[in-house]
């Protein structure tokens, strides 16, 4: 089966001031076979979050190894980590994370401004992924008047734009009450059935329950590896 | 330019636009030091360039040899007769001394009461040649000048100037008319045109007028009015003796200036054991003037650099208090793939168009130096004339001349100003970790 993304071994060690060491990650490995859908739980301070951005190119492994996309990505440097991150990933956050002086679609936009696509074409696939979250009436409309399921439909747009080899998901249903959050579940569900690969931490079992399997970490290791629906 | 760079452009623009207020006030700091910088130079340019153009118009080539009234009562003669001064003899030896010498022009000037009719005006009477209207660049509005023929035969012909003119003959042309001085009567030959009166240049020459002005041969002012002038003063009698009032030697060539005033100096001082002669070299004083402009620009820029250098510390500061409000903005884009290089660019060119905006805007004002200054004179002058009157004529006359090298340089360093003082806190910007960012409140 092809991998979308593979951690090997990985171990993150935290240096605090005064020399304390902080083992986040204690030897990870994980596959994700393209079309996965997984979800993360834990406890704050279990390692999910740093795994997360260890998988979101936002921080690099101490030791261990990181392969997206078929590519080795553990030891890359800034520059090229941003590059992976624009082309290669999508992100969805729990607070959306868009930008309050930009519009919808200028938002949307961003991953392409910054791999320099800068475009007509460009523009016309932003318009296209606003659609097809259901927002093509709000292009022009700016994050404050937009209520906060469509604010993370902007997010979800934002996250395809790309076309990225995995969607990391932060709690993506954390700041939604339940009809939106069920509303946004079946966007990635949907998403999903389409062939995406979706990471997502959420600390809601429900939540996790709509994934294919559930991880859940613990003292910075994988505690147990549990299937909550069928593989594919 | 890229497309990426208009974009980064418009979207600098757009936050910054989000802030109305703030950048408004960061804009100011800048905006004033340029306008300040434009301003500053333009009036010192302008005044600067009233005094070489007076020193010009002494004429780079001359030497201008005065008489000078010794300061203790240490005059040739005796008795009440104050003695002093030039004599006729100085002027025949610089002509058969001075090989270098093309024509030196002497002048006798004396204070008189001029009349025509039931009019009088007080008068500068100036006795000449012929060449004094060239060396003095004086023009003629009716007439003719002196010739040398009047001078040869001493005859009572005038040349009054626009102001007397004015004065005794209010309606009618003067050509032609008598006027009176002392006893003897002038036919009117000439009038001159009005001409700016010039001001003082640094004390060595005072300011002059040349519209009160009554021009006469000089052989007739020997012969009619004589070397000793008696002023009577309540109850005293001063008497002065002066032959010649100033002798304006011309020579051939512009390197050869400094020479012969050193010759004309060892040739007065051999004659005057007193000082009672003044020389002044008008290259010098050009000289003086040009140097004594650049240490005021080189004055005036460095106190516009410290008005820039205040405007570019507040958008300093507005950017670094920017980039902290702006952190949670920072890591998203960092997370959809900003680089760092890309941070920096967007902060970087919101300060650039910052303080670019602050430099045209500045620029704009400067233009309206000129205006404003001459707008405000005609107020004050209609307001308060007696102020205006009282000022010196260097200050009511000045005209701020703009200096180009002034409006460019405003406007780059308001520019350089915005990329020095924006880096800082774009490099902060950019080196936030980007997980970190995300975290920010």
């Amino acid at each position: 089966m092809k991998m979308a993304a593979q951690v090997i071994n990985v171990h993150k060690d935290y240096v605090l001031k005064g020399g304390i060491v902080v083992r986040a990650l204690r030897g990870v490995s994980i596959d994700f076979p393209e079309g996965d859908f997984v979800a993360i739980m834990g406890t704050s301070g279990s390692g999910k979050s740093t795994l997360l951005n260890l998988l979101g190119c936002l921080d690099r492994a101490t030791q261990g190894q990181y392969i997206l996309g078929g590519q080795d990505v553990s030891r890359l440097g800034d520059d090229e980590l941003s590059e992976i991150r624009s082309r290669y990933l999508g992100f969805i956050f729990q607070s959306y994370n868009l930008i309050a002086q930009l519009t919808v679609v200028e938002n949307i936009e961003l991953p392409l401004y910054y791999q320099g696509q800068i475009s007509r074409d460009a523009k016309e696939r932003c318009i296209q992924m606003a659609q097809m979250v259901g927002l093509a009436d709000r292009l022009d409309h700016r994050p404050y008047q937009l209520s906060g399921g469509q604010q993370q439909r902007v997010a979800i747009a934002r996250a395809l734009v790309n076309d990225p080899h995995v969607i990391l998901a932060d709690e993506p249903t954390g700041n939604l009450d339940s009809a939106t959050g069920e509303e946004i579940m079946q966007m990635l569900e949907a998403l999903n059935a389409a062939g995406k690969t979706i990471i997502m931490v959420t600390h809601e079992p429900d939540i996790a329950a709509r994934a294919h399997r559930t991880l859940r970490m613990k003292d910075g290791l994988l505690d147990s590896h549990v299937p909550t629906g069928a593989l594919h | 330019m890229s497309p990426k760079f208009w974009q980064t452009l418009r979207l600098g623009l757009k936050s910054l636009l989000l802030h109305k207020l703030r950048s408004g006030l960061a804009i100011l700091g800048i905006f004033i030091g340029v306008t300040a910088v434009i301003w500053l130079v333009g009036m010192g340019e302008g005044v600067s360039y009233q005094a070489q153009q007076q020193i010009k118009e002494l004429g780079a080539n001359n030497i201008i040899v005065r008489s000078m009234k010794p300061p203790s009562d240490a005059t040739r003669g005796g008795g009440f007769v104050m003695a002093y001064g030039l004599m006729r003899d100085d002027y025949d030896r610089m002509v058969s001394n001075i090989p270098t010498l093309l024509q030196a022009v002497p002048m006798r000037e004396i204070r008189k009461e001029a009349r025509f009719l039931d009019k009088v005006t007080d008068v500068r009477v100036v006795g000449c040649t012929s060449k004094y209207q060239e060396i003095n660049n004086i023009k003629l509005s009716r007439g003719r000048f002196l010739s040398d023929k009047d001078f040869e035969q001493a005859d009572n012909v005038a040349v009054i100037g626009d102001s007397t003119a004015r004065m005794l003959f209010p309606y009618e042309n003067p050509v032609g008319r008598f006027i009176q001085i002392d006893k003897e009567f002038y036919s009117i030959v000439g009038q001159t045109e009005d001409k700016t009166p010039s001001g003082g240049i640094g004390g060595s020459l005072a300011a002059q007028n040349f519209n009160l002005d009554v021009y006469i041969p000089l052989s007739t002012l020997r012969w009619r009015i004589g070397d000793l002038v008696v002023t009577s003063r309540s109850g005293s009698r001063e008497a002065e003796q002066v032959q010649l009032s100033q002798i304006t030697v011309t020579v051939r060539d512009l390197a050869e200036v400094d020479e012969t005033a050193d010759i004309i100096k060892t040739l007065l001082e051999k004659f005057h054991p007193t000082v009672d002669y003044s020389v002044t070299v008008p290259k010098e004083l050009l000289q003086q003037a040009q140097v004594l402009q650049m240490m005021f620009n080189l004055l005036l820029v460095l106190i516009a650099g410290i008005a820039l250098l205040v405007g570019g510390i507040g958008i300093m500061n507005i950017m670094l208090a920017t980039v902290t409000e702006r952190t949670r903005e920072i890591g998203i884009r960092r997370a959809l793939g900003a680089k760092q290089r890309d941070i920096v660019a967007q902060f970087l060119s919101e300060t650039i168009v910052l303080s670019a905006t602050g430099g045209l805007l500045g620029v704009f004002f400067g233009f309206l130096c000129h205006p404003a200054i001459v707008g405000t004179r005609a107020v004050m002058k209609r307001l308060f004339p007696e102020i205006i009157a009282s000022l010196p004529p260097n200050i009511q006359q000045l005209e701020p001349r703009l200096a180009p090298w002034s409006i460019i340089a405003a406007f780059l360093i308001s520019v350089g100003v915005g990329v020095i003082f924006g880096l800082y806190p774009a490099q902060r910007a950019a080196k936030m970790d980007p997980i970190e960012a995300l975290r920010h409140e």
